[in-house]
């Protein structure tokens, strides 16, 4: 399908995580290195809790700013069960960015189900996952709250966007206060060998 | 030329309003409609944009703007344009004075809506025209070109985006505001005043403005044939579009229109000529393809392409073309995560409290306390339209009363927002036909759900400006409640009391369950956090039952998340045995 020659990346997490601030970092950085670019989320009830994902895409030309199953190149989870939620979107063999982090949702903690046990290793099977203990390197640094940017420098790794200018995209989109704390993240990020 | 920026469908709808010389703009917050206003006020030095009270209202003040010869703006969801209808269907008949577009944002595949509703039948059903952009570019650009087909035409344009068109970012080069000279207002009551006779009138009228648009469809810049030459050829629409253009060969024929009622019948037969095999991609319902079909032109559209949930690349490619995505394949017993009311929420209180009565019926309303259906809540009977919450009680403290059903005990429920939008008028209705029933108004101080906007409740106005604050006590007074009782639902005593007390009345009683949202930013909030003493909890779970996000059982005892809790004690008071306080508190404080 000749039409077709952008990258796909899903990014999915629990509502109030941060996913949206990674995306912007993330879409301007590629609008800046020159490429078109498309991104979509869905808002709404979302918001409450749920769970959310974000789909950017890049290229010469993009046309969709969706995809469909199979068809994302990589995905960046914000949270275990997330990560298994969004899997069939990933086309196998893809590379699967995880959080090793769960947030329990209420049918769990209400004790009507169970948060399943086998995620990685049911993934594991089709994917190229990779563990990252983001929130706990956030924590290290000071404040949870960064472990999107944390996942954000493994992403700009595991996807080699060596050279689109991060420390620009930063500056642009994270407020001036906590820009120190977010390069430190971006950077453990990227160092990080699972 | 500026330099091109990634906006959202919404952001560069605003944009091309602005852009387009527009001054007054009304509207009501609704997913995925809401941030078009938000984007709006950053203009404010050069257009008036406020909230409305609902979308009919909004609808009335912007057209009441446009009479006046001001190019004016409406926003809502696809179901407000079911609340705004009323007026639509005639401004077509009138025309207008400047421009006067109404934008729909509807939401295939529910994503936060409770129907998915093809609104592009509202513009056939209203005979208005249909402009429909398919990305953010286009949003702007077809705004601009909006304003001027509603002003050669005297008609009402209807704009329609969806969830995907909305929320999605996409480069948009910028251009520079074009000021509009308003003409002299002078009364016109021909035109204005819809009597029998000025109707009669303007119904000729509208069909020859119909015959004009049509013919403009047929050479308008928003309708563009791309002649690749390929014996297949598509036509298509809006966000479609997109996906047919990544699914399809590159030697596909595209007929993309923009202008999408009335259909330029003229242009489609011609490049209905130019290719073998013809196929209509659109969202939805079988808009395009029920016309083409009616005027004897050979398509291919639903009988492949579902005509209900939103469209992909991927539900088009397996449509047209048989290809199954390749799906990697796991053996995992997948949990749920539905919305919640988040840690903190005030309408927690007061669901925890009429979940435990088993005669009790909640008839429910559409925002963050729909939330109180939820399980292990499970406290609402209905939810199904704004206002309902009070109405639909009435219907059945009626259907009740006729059964000689006793042993219920019926509570309306709606929010603060909600009230000023259609609430009103059910409460009217409760008191002058005597209903055994008894309204709720759940005011948490802002319109929760569609992401904090104020109301007529708040104070504020959408530009942050402080407003006269509406009493929903004075109201409720004024209209007959005598005893309006007000409490904090936050602390389970006052909220169990004001249930009995509202019960035990001896005349009309109303409940004011009021407490802002935790999430409202000028409001200094009590935070604090709980934690359990592990030597006490007796893991009778019952503080499970208040559905808080940051309680769950660990090693057989109740833990609380403390990155989540904010300190509410909801979950304290319900606890029989004294193993949950707040930190810094000693339980009973």
């Amino acid at each position: 399908m000749a039409n077709n020659t952008g990258k796909s990346i899903l990014i999915c997490g629990v509502g109030g995580q941060g996913t949206i601030l990674m995306s912007k970092t993330l879409t301007y950085g590629l609008v800046a290195a020159g490429y078109d670019v498309k991104m979509s989320e869905v808002h709404g009830m979302a918001q409450r809790g749920g769970s959310v994902s974000t789909q950017v895409r890049y290229g010469e030309k993009v046309y969709s700013p969706i995809i469909g199953r199979g068809e994302a190149d990589v995905l960046v989870a914000f949270e275990k069960l997330e990560a298994a939620r969004y899997s069939d979107l990933l086309k196998p063999g893809g590379t699967a960015l995880i959080n090793d982090y769960e947030v329990f949702p209420l049918p769990v903690s209400s004790g009507a189900a169970e948060y399943p046990t086998n995620i990685y290793d049911e993934m594991k099977k089709v994917f190229d996952v990779r563990v990252i203990p983001a929130s706990t390197i956030a924590k290290s640094l000071g404040n949870i709250r960064c472990t999107n940017i944390v996942l954000m420098g493994a992403l700009v790794r595991a996807f080699s966007l060596e050279s689109i200018d991060w420390n620009a995209a930063l500056t642009a989109v994270v407020p001036a206060k906590v820009l120190e704390m977010n390069i430190k993240a971006f950077e453990a990020g990227y160092q990080f060998q699972g | 030329m500026s330099k091109r920026q990634l906006l959202t469908g919404n952001e560069a709808i605003a944009r091309g309003a602005y852009e387009a010389g527009v001054t007054v703009c009304s509207a009501y917050p609704g997913t995925p409609s809401t941030e078009i206003f938000e984007n709006l006020a950053q203009y404010k030095d050069s257009l008036y944009a406020e909230w409305a009270p609902n979308e009919k209202v909004a609808t009335e003040v912007a057209y009441g703007a446009c009479i006046a010869n001001a190019r004016s703006l409406t926003a809502m969801k696809h179901v407000g344009l079911n609340v705004a209808a009323d007026l639509v269907f005639t401004a077509a008949y009138n025309g207008v004075g400047a421009g006067f577009v109404i934008v729909t944002a509807d939401d295939p595949s529910m994503h936060s809506s409770q129907n998915e509703q093809d609104n592009r039948r509202y513009a056939q059903f209203a005979k208005i025209p249909l402009i429909e952009p398919s990305d953010s570019q286009e949003c702007k650009d077809f705004m601009k070109e909006a304003y001027d087909i509603s002003e050669r035409f005297d008609i009402p344009v209807l704009f329609r985006v969806t969830t995907r068109v909305s929320h999605s970012k996409s480069l948009v080069s910028l251009g520079e505001r074009e000021e509009q000279t308003p003409a002299h207002y002078v009364r016109n009551i021909p035109k204005f005043v819809c009597t029998p006779g000025n109707a009669q009138r303007h119904r000729p009228e509208l069909e020859e403005k119909l015959k004009g648009l049509e013919a403009y469809a047929n050479t308008s810049p928003l309708n563009s044939m791309e002649l690749n030459g390929g014996k297949v050829g598509v036509i298509s629409a809006s966000i479609a579009y997109h996906y047919a253009k990544e699914v399809f060969p590159a030697d596909t024929s595209f007929l993309k229109l923009g202008f999408t009622w009335p259909l330029p019948m003229d242009l489609i037969r011609t490049f209905a000529s130019n290719v073998e095999t013809l196929y209509v991609i659109e969202e939805l319902e079988p808009f395009m393809e029920e016309q083409l079909k009616a005027a004897g032109i050979s398509c291919i559209g639903k009988q492949l392409i579902p005509a209900m949930f939103e469209l992909n690349p991927e539900i088009v490619r397996r449509s047209i073309f048989g290809t199954e995505p390749n799906v990697a394949k796991m053996e995992l017993d997948m949990v749920t995560r539905p919305p919640a009311l988040c840690p903190g929420c005030p309408h927690r209180g007061f669901f925890y409290v009429l979940s435990k009565r088993k005669d009790f019926v909640i008839t429910g309303d559409i925002g963050c306390y729909t939330l109180g259906y939820a399980a292990p809540l499970s406290a609402m009977d209905t939810c199904a339209c704004m206002g309902g919450g009070f109405s639909l009680g009435m219907g059945m403290a009626k259907a009740f009363a006729q059964q000689g059903v006793t042993d219920k005990k019926i509570f309306g429920v709606v929010g603060d927002s909600t009230f000023f939008h259609s609430g009103l008028t059910g409460a009217v209705e409760i008191l002058y036909n005597k209903g055994n029933m008894i309204p709720c108004v759940l005011d948490n101080s802002i319109t929760g759900m569609t992401g904090h906007q104020d109301n007529p409740g708040t104070g504020f106005t959408l530009d942050g400006e402080i407003a006269t604050k509406i009493s929903i006590e004075a109201v409720l007074k004024s209209f007959g409640f005598e005893n309006v009782i007000i409490c904090d639902p936050q602390d389970l005593k006052s909220m169990q009391k004001a249930v009995d007390d509202a019960l035990a009345s001896t005349v009309p009683a109303a409940i004011i369950v009021r407490r802002p949202c935790v999430l409202i930013k000028r409001i200094k909030h009590d935070i604090g956090k709980c934690t359990v003493d592990r030597d006490k909890c007796r893991s009778c779970k019952i503080c499970l039952k208040v559905a808080c996000p940051a309680l769950h059982m660990k090693d057989g005892k109740t833990e609380i998340d403390q990155t989540l809790c904010v300190g509410c004690k909801v979950c304290a008071q319900a606890c029989p045995f004294g193993a949950i306080s707040r930190i810094g508190e000693q339980k009973g404080e």
